[in-house]
């Protein structure tokens, strides 16, 4: 009987607590992120949607969530096409594809590949290129920062901090005549560099906050042992940084994956990415809506797959470092 | 094993000097404790002597070869750090196993060492284990381990039971002790509890304000101390300090305490007259009734076998201790009788200790 009074005791002073939500707070809480999810998601499911629908159907008022799904979207993004006379196509031997198919359906020809593929690529050597370069330096430099006495390190990290203090963009107009007289305009290499400017800034940064937290302890036992100072950072620390570093090339990843106001500036063929390139894809008679939406569902997937690959180190290392222990 | 020399070793971080001047030699198998309070230095010169920071001036010797700009891993020491630092990623073996991994040795000859070092630790049965899953005692077993394991030349350790509760610290420093009574290997312990110091250290440094102030076995250190400081923060209540002024005469047997003649050991060197201070340990005191020296009773802390009386004299509180059997009153007179042999006398300006018969052989640092 004591302990069924304990027991009631118990549950009555955690019933306040932040540990223990009343069910009620719960569904309301539930209720909320259901709300923010399905706001968020919305708009992604309806491009998703949108790339299989026939031109008519995208642009029809009002907007129809029921069609019939076609693939002509996705046809069109990956190929040009030339409009012929009914008389041609029909003397023409019989289409070899089901897209030749497809096509020939709406009066016309494939005349070749769309530039979708190489600007793709493009967007895939930047976006992970740069991503890769800035976390590596940045790791390289955070660890510096966290662990020598380096001489005006507070104003050295400040500095590298205040890059970070306006839009990348209001810098645009130097960087486009630095970048004519070194010949980097339009190149992929120019592009690498320049998102890895901006995003080494926030790699320090980030990174420092993590190192900073993986106690010195381990790597003083390592160079103890017969490790040296690089050996140690990479079998020691590195490892207890994977969260941290993790969740950096996401942040990284996006901003040079979705940047779009250099890359109009800057590119124009060779090097040019994908967000300059959707908003060009041109139809017939104006915007091809269902190609600009398969475009930018295929747009999407790599970050989606970036980001759930590492999601377990992300949740980590977004609140990693929030709370002393 | 190895003895470990330390000269005119300094360290000072931009204004700040954390070591000052360090003069001492660590005999090969030796187990030497550096004692002080936080911020004497004495972790500093651990890691000095470690390689993980170089002194701003001063040599170590390490088997009386130079080793002061040698890294770390060139040492062939091995350090225990206080929060153990256990590579989260690996488990127990591999814990224990990672410096001979550094070293490039064979992954059987790893297994087989791993494995005798965990026979002599006890903790065989925990080789598979996580370290997160480890109880605090036999972290610190897997942290000796690792420590253990390369066979070094010497063992640092920094405070390696400050994480732990009281109750395992007690059975830990046993563990140590024994532990090195069976290997033997040269041990440099810093801690800044004087009963860890006490009951392992063949040796003990004592630092204050990044200079050795004396250096000696736990008798000696706490017999005859060479400073009031070393007085003050060894023995619990520390050495009680009464405050006088007057000359000394070499082969005098007594001091002028006041209107008072106290006997004290014979003093070996003349002073002109200057402010002294009476050394006298706790259990140094009496209480008779017709001694000189007369104060009232403030105070009794009962502590089983034992008993601490402070008094109020008009020379300043004095803390007895004496046996629980003896009845004392607060607010009684009493007089206080001291063990003359036992002694000490301090010159109050430099804190340093007149030499005496019974101190003629302290060692300052």
């Amino acid at each position: 009987m004591t302990a069924a009074v304990a027991k009631s005791v118990l549950a009555k002073s955690t019933a306040h607590s932040i540990v223990e939500a009343s069910p009620r707070s719960k569904a309301v809480a539930g209720g909320l992120v259901i709300l923010y999810a399905v706001i968020t998601i919305l708009p992604l499911l309806w491009i998703v949607a949108t790339a299989f629908k026939s031109q008519s159907d995208a642009i029809a008022y009002p907007p129809k969530v029921l069609f019939e799904p076609t693939l002509e979207g996705y046809v069109n993004l990956f190929t040009v096409r030339t409009r012929q006379t009914p008389d041609f196509i029909a003397k023409l031997p019989p289409p070899e594809t089901w897209y030749d198919k497809l096509v020939r359906q709406r009066d016309m020809v494939i005349a070749g590949p769309s530039k979708v593929v190489p600007r793709f690529v493009n967007s895939l050597i930047i976006g992970f290129g740069s991503t890769f370069l800035a976390v590596f330096l940045g790791t390289l430099a955070a660890y510096a920062f966290s662990r020598f006495r380096i001489p005006l390190a507070d104003d050295l990290l400040f500095f590298i901090l205040s890059t970070r203090m306006m839009p990348p963009v209001a810098v645009a107009i130097p960087i486009y005549l630095m970048y004519r007289q070194l010949n980097l305009t339009d190149t992929r290499l120019g592009m690498i560099l320049l998102y890895t400017a901006v995003n080494v800034s926030l790699a320090v940064w980030l990174l420092k906050g993590f190192i900073d937290e993986i106690p010195r302890e381990y790597e003083e036992a390592a160079l103890v042992d017969g490790y040296t100072r690089l050996q140690a950072l990479r079998k020691v620390v590195l490892p207890q940084a994977v969260t941290g570093i993790a969740a950096t090339a996401i942040f990284c990843l996006i901003f040079s994956w979705n940047e779009y106001a250099f890359a109009v500036l800057l590119t124009s063929g060779e090097a040019q990415t994908m967000p300059p390139f959707i908003p060009f894809i041109i139809g017939e008679g104006g915007q091809d809506w269902p190609a600009v939406a398969a475009a930018t569902t295929l747009f999407v997937v790599p970050i989606v797959l970036f980001t759930v690959l590492l999601r377990k180190h992300l949740l980590r290392g977004i609140t990693f470092g929030a709370v002393r222990k | 094993m190895a003895q470990i020399r330390v000269e005119n070793l300094r360290k000072s971080f931009d204004q700040f000097t954390a070591v000052e001047g360090s003069n001492f030699t660590i005999d090969d198998g030796t187990f030497f404790a550096m004692l002080g309070p936080s911020g004497c230095g004495k972790t500093t010169t651990l890691r000095m002597i470690a390689g993980l920071e170089l002194p701003t001036e001063g040599k170590i010797l390490l088997d009386g070869e130079d080793v002061t700009f040698r890294r770390a891993a060139a040492r062939d020491i091995a350090f225990v750090f206080q929060l153990f630092a256990l590579y989260p990623h690996m488990n127990v073996a591999g814990n224990i196993g990672f410096p001979l991994k550094c070293q490039g040795m064979g992954r059987r000859e790893i297994r087989e060492r791993v494995q005798e070092t965990a026979r002599l630790l006890r903790i065989e049965h925990l080789l598979s284990s996580k370290t997160s899953k480890l109880s605090g005692g036999d972290r610190q077993r897997v942290a000796l381990g690792r420590a253990m394991v390369r066979r070094p030349k010497a063992f640092l350790m920094d405070e390696p039971l400050g994480a732990l509760d009281a109750e395992f610290r007690h059975l830990m420093c046993g563990e140590l002790r024994d532990l090195h009574d069976r290997i033997g290997a040269t041990t440099v312990y810093v801690t800044h509890d004087q009963l860890e110091a006490m009951s392992m250290a063949d040796q003990i440094a004592v630092m204050n304000k990044g200079r050795v102030e004396q250096i000696g076995s736990p008798q000696e250190v706490y017999d005859r101390p060479a400073s009031m400081f070393v007085a003050d923060f060894i023995g619990s209540p520390p050495m009680n300090f009464l405050r006088f002024e007057s000359g000394l005469r070499s082969g005098d047997r007594a001091v002028a305490f006041h209107s008072v003649s106290v006997e004290v050991p014979e003093i070996r060197e003349d002073r002109a007259s200057a402010p002294l201070a009476l050394g006298i340990r706790p259990e140094h005191i009496r209480f008779a009734d017709a001694a000189p020296v007369r104060g009232e009773v403030f105070g009794a802390e009962y502590l089983g076998t034992t008993q601490i009386v402070t008094v109020d004299t008009a020379h300043g509180r004095v803390a007895a201790r004496l046996p629980s059997s003896a009845s004392v009153r607060i607010g009684e007179t009493v007089g206080l009788e001291f063990h003359s042999e036992r002694l000490a006398l301090f010159d109050v300006a430099s804190g340093l200790a007149v030499r005496t018969a019974s101190l003629g052989s302290a060692r300052h640092g």
